[in-house]
C-alpha cells in the first residue's frame, strides 16, 4: 500500500525549509511569558525535518502553499468581531490576534479565572506532552512565534459560555489556548478562527478536564483558498469527564486539523464530531488520535467530508486502545461525499487494540449523491440544484447541528458553503 | 369516469424504453382522459414500474422511441421537476428515505415549486402549516411526522401515507402510483385508498400500478390493462381484474406467443 520513497517526490520539502529559516530569521528576538517556550521552538524548528509527503503523517497532504505566504509574523492587526452579530447576554468574547492581551479591559465572568504565572509554568505544554504531540512540527511552529498564551482556569462546579475570534490577514498568525476545568467545571466554547488574507493560522489548544468536568467546544474555521490553518487540539480527560468537540471547517487553501485526546485513566467520555469542505484546489486534512489509558472510556466519533472541484480531503482516524484499557467502547464513522470526478478522498480508520475486551466498532463510506435521492426530490418539482443543495446541507447538518449555540450561528451551511466556494484554484 | 369529450391528458404512442443496455417497454400504448381511472396489471417484470418512472423521467431509464404528450406538450422533453410542477405525480413504490430534509420543509419547497408553475403565490412558513394540517387528514396522518426527516425511519404504511399526502398537496392532474398497495395492512390500505379516492376530481386522471385486487375493491378502476414483456397485452373493464384473480397469468403466456409469433399488428390499449 506504501509506494516507494524512491518514486515520491517531495513536494516543496526544500521550499518549506527554506521558508521556515527565512520565519526564523524574521521573528522578534525571545520575550515575554513564553520566553523558553519561543526558544525551545526555534531550536525544534531549525532541526526538524519539515514535513513532507515522505512521512506518513502527511503523505497525502501538501505543504507547499505555506511557501506562498510571508514568512513573518502578522502585523499588527486590530482584532475586531467583523459582521458578527453580538454574543448573547452575559457572554464573553474574546478577540484574539496573537499580541496584544485577550484579557484586557475584560471583565471575565463568575467562575472563570486567568492562570497565574506560576500555575502557566506549571501546566503549559503538559497535555501535549501526554497526548504525544508536543514535537509536532505544527506545534512547534506554535511554540516558536507565540507571544500571547490564553490561560483560563472554569473554576470547579461553574458553567461558563466562552466565545473565541480571531482573523488572520498576511503572515503567520500563532493562537495559543490553555484550558483547565477544575471538578464538575463545565465550558461552552465557540471559537471562530477566519481567513481575511493570505496567512497562516496556527492554532495550539491544550485543555485538561477534572473529574467529573464537562467541554463542549465548536471550532468552526472559515478560510480563503490562499490560506492555511494547522489547529492541534489536545485534550487531557480525567475518568466521568466528557468532552464534545465539534469542528467545521471550509474554504482553507489548506487546513490540517490534529485533534488529540488522552483518557488518562479511561472512564471518561469523548465525542468528536468533524465536518470538513473543499473545493478548487483546496486540502482538508484531519488526523485524530484518541489514546485510552485506562478502562471503561468511551468514543463515539463522526467525520465527514464533501470534497468537490479538484478539492482534497483526507481523513485518519487513530484510537489506541492499550492493554489497561478493558471495556472500551469506541466507535468511529467516516463518511465522505464526492461531488466531482476529480476531487479526492483519502479515508484512513487506524485502531491499534491490544485489550481484548473491548467494543470498537469503525467504518468509512465514500459516495456521490444517490440518484434515486435526487430523482425523488426532483420528482416532487426541485430543480436537480435545488435538489443537489438540500442534500448536501443534510449531510452537512448531521455534524454542524451539534456546534455550541454561538458556532452553530458562524458555521451555518450556508457560510460553510460559501467559504469552500469562495474562490476557485489558488494562484 | 368515462366521458369520451373529457380532454385528452396523457397520450402514450408505442413506447419503447431501456434501463442500460436491456430493452423493457417495447410499444406501450396507452390513452388517458380526465376524470379516468386506469389500472396496470401485471407480473414482475412485465414493464409496470418502468412505465411509471419513464412518465415520471428517472434518469436510469431511456425512452428508445415512442412519444408521451401531456396536455399537448411532449412530456419526454421535459426535466423530471418540469413534469412535477406541471401537474404528474408519481407515487413511489418505495419512498426514498433521505436523512436530514426536514420533512415538513420538503413538503413545502415543493408544493410552492408546484404552486409558482400554476402562477400562484409562495406559501410562507404559518400558510403552508394551515395546509399541510388540512390536507394531514386525507390521510389521518400524525403531525409528528412533519418534523422527521423525509420517510426516515417510517414504517411502510406511513411512508405510502407520505407519498398520498404529497399527491394531496402536490394537487397533480395525472397521478401514477406504482404499487402504492404494497406493504400495507387493511387499514392503511383503506386509509391510502380514500385518500386516491378523495383526490380524483373530473378533472384528473389516475394510472393505478398494482399487483391485487384488494387495491381495485377499494379505487374502481374505469379500465385495466394488462401488461406483458413491455407492451399492453389486453384492456377491459373492471371485471378483467376480476378475471386475473381467477385465473391467475398464465394465459398471458399463450397470448404472448401467439404475438410474438404473429410479429405484428400489436394491438394497442385504444381505450377511448
Amino acid at each position: 500500500m506504501v509506494a516507494s520513497p524512491t518514486v515520491r517526490v517531495s513536494v516543496g520539502g526544500g521550499g518549506l525549509e527554506g521558508w521556515t529559516r527565512q520565519l526564523l530569521e524574521r521573528l522578534p528576538a525571545p520575550a515575554g511569558a513564553l520566553a523558553a517556550v519561543q526558544e525551545r521552538g526555534r531550536a525544534a524548528l531549525a532541526a526538524l525535518p519539515v514535513p513532507s509527503s515522505r512521512q506518513e503523517d502527511w503523505r497525502f497532504t501538501d505543504l507547499s502553499l505555506l511557501t506562498d505566504l510571508e514568512p513573518a509574523p502578522a502585523g499588527a492587526v486590530a482584532a475586531t468581531a467583523g459582521d458578527l452579530p453580538p454574543s448573547a447576554p452575559g457572554v464573553v468574547r474574546l478577540l484574539l490576534d496573537g499580541r496584544s492581551d485577550p484579557l484586557a479591559g475584560v471583565t471575565l465572568p463568575p467562575g472563570l479565572s486567568a492562570l497565574n504565572p506560576a500555575e502557566l509554568v506549571q501546566a503549559l505544554g503538559h497535555t501535549l506532552a501526554a497526548t504525544g504531540c508536543e514535537q509536532h512540527w505544527p506545534v512547534e511552529l506554535n511554540h516558536a512565534a507565540s507571544e500571547q498564551v490564553l490561560a483560563l482556569r472554569v473554576a470547579s462546579r461553574h458553567s461558563v459560555t466562552l466565545e473565541l475570534v480571531s482573523t488572520a490577514a498576511a503572515g503567520l498568525l500563532p493562537l495559543r489556548l490553555l484550558l483547565i476545568l477544575e471538578e464538575k467545571a463545565e465550558l461552552d466554547l465557540s471559537q471562530l478562527v477566519q481567513a481575511r488574507g493570505a496567512g497562516l493560522t496556527s492554532l495550539v489548544l491544550e485543555a485538561h478536564l477534572a473529574r467529573s468536568a464537562r467541554l463542549h467546544h465548536g471550532l468552526v474555521a472559515l478560510g480563503l483558498p490562499q490560506a492555511a490553518l494547522l489547529a492541534h487540539l489536545a485534550l487531557e480527560q480525567e475518568p466521568e469527564s466528557a468532552v464534545t468537540l465539534v469542528s467545521a471547517t471550509a474554504g482553507w487553501g489548506l487546513a490540517r486539523l490534529e485533534p488529540r485526546v488522552r483518557q488518562v485513566d479511561g472512564g471518561a467520555n469523548t465525542t468528536l464530531r468533524g465536518l470538513q469542505l473543499v473545493d478548487g484546489r483546496q486540502i482538508a486534512d484531519t488526523h485524530s488520535h484518541v489514546l485510552f489509558s485506562g478502562p471503561e472510556g468511551e468514543l463515539d466519533q463522526l467525520h465527514k467530508a464533501v470534497a468537490d472541484g479538484a478539492g482534497r480531503s483526507v481523513f485518519n482516524g487513530a484510537v489506541r486502545v492499550p492493554r489497561a484499557a478493558q471495556r472500551t467502547n469506541a466507535a468511529q464513522l467516516s463518511r465522505s461525499l464526492l461531488l466531482s470526478d476529480r476531487a479526492r478522498i483519502d479515508t484512513k480508520p487506524e485502531l491499534e487494540i491490544v485489550a481484548d475486551d473491548v467494543k470498537c466498532a469503525h467504518g468509512a463510506t465514500v459516495s456521490c449523491l444517490q440518484t434515486d435521492e435526487l430523482f425523488y426530490l426532483q420528482s416532487r418539482g426541485l430543480a436537480a440544484s435545488q435538489a443537489s443543495d438540500l442534500l448536501q446541507r443534510a449531510f452537512c447538518e448531521e455534524v454542524l447541528r451539534e456546534l455550541p449555540a454561538a458556532a452553530r450561528s458562524w458555521g451555518s451551511f450556508q457560510a460553510m458553503l460559501s467559504a469552500a466556494g469562495s474562490g476557485e484554484d489558488r494562484p | 369516469m368515462i366521458r369520451p369529450d373529457a380532454p385528452v391528458l396523457l397520450e402514450i404512442r408505442d413506447l419503447h424504453a431501456r434501463v442500460e443496455a436491456k430493452a423493457i417497454l417495447k410499444g406501450v400504448n396507452l390513452t388517458i382522459r380526465a376524470g379516468e381511472i386506469h389500472a396496470v396489471m401485471g407480473r414482475n417484470g412485465s414493464g409496470k414500474s418502468t412505465l411509471s418512472k419513464v412518465l415520471a423521467g428517472h434518469p436510469s431509464y431511456t425512452v428508445t422511441g415512442g412519444s408521451v404528450t401531456y396536455r399537448g406538450e411532449n412530456l419526454l422533453e421535459l426535466d423530471p421537476e418540469i413534469r412535477a410542477r406541471a401537474g404528474v405525480f408519481l407515487g413511489f413504490q418505495y419512498p426514498v428515505e433521505i436523512p436530514g430534509v426536514s420533512n415538513l420543509e420538503f413538503l413545502r419547497v415543493s408544493t410552492n415549486a408546484r404552486r409558482v408553475h400554476r402562477g400562484e403565490a409562495e406559501l410562507d412558513t404559518f400558510e403552508f402549516e394551515d395546509l399541510v394540517r388540512e390536507r394531514l387528514q386525507v390521510v389521518q396522518m400524525d403531525p409528528a411526522f412533519l418534523e422527521r426527516s423525509v420517510n426516515e425511519g417510517f414504517s411502510g404504511g406511513e411512508k405510502k401515507r407520505n407519498e398520498i399526502l404529497q399527491m394531496a398537496l402536490l394537487e397533480p392532474l395525472v397521478a401514477i402510483l406504482d404499487e402504492t398497495d404494497s406493504g400495507l395492512d387493511i387499514d392503511a390500505l383503506r386509509i391510502v385508498a380514500g385518500g386516491v379516492n378523495h383526490l380524483a376530481t373530473p378533472d384528473t386522471a389516475t394510472l393505478l400500478i398494482t399487483h391485487y385486487q384488494r387495491l381495485l375493491d377499494a379505487i374502481t378502476p374505469d379500465y385495466v390493462h394488462v401488461m406483458a414483456a413491455g407492451r399492453i397485452l389486453r384492456t377491459g373493464g373492471k371485471e378483467l381484474a376480476l378475471e386475473l384473480e381467477q385465473r391467475g397469468y398464465d394465459w398471458v403466456d399463450a397470448e404472448l406467443a401467439a404475438l410474438e409469433g404473429a410479429d405484428a399488428d400489436r394491438q394497442p390499449a385504444e381505450v377511448a
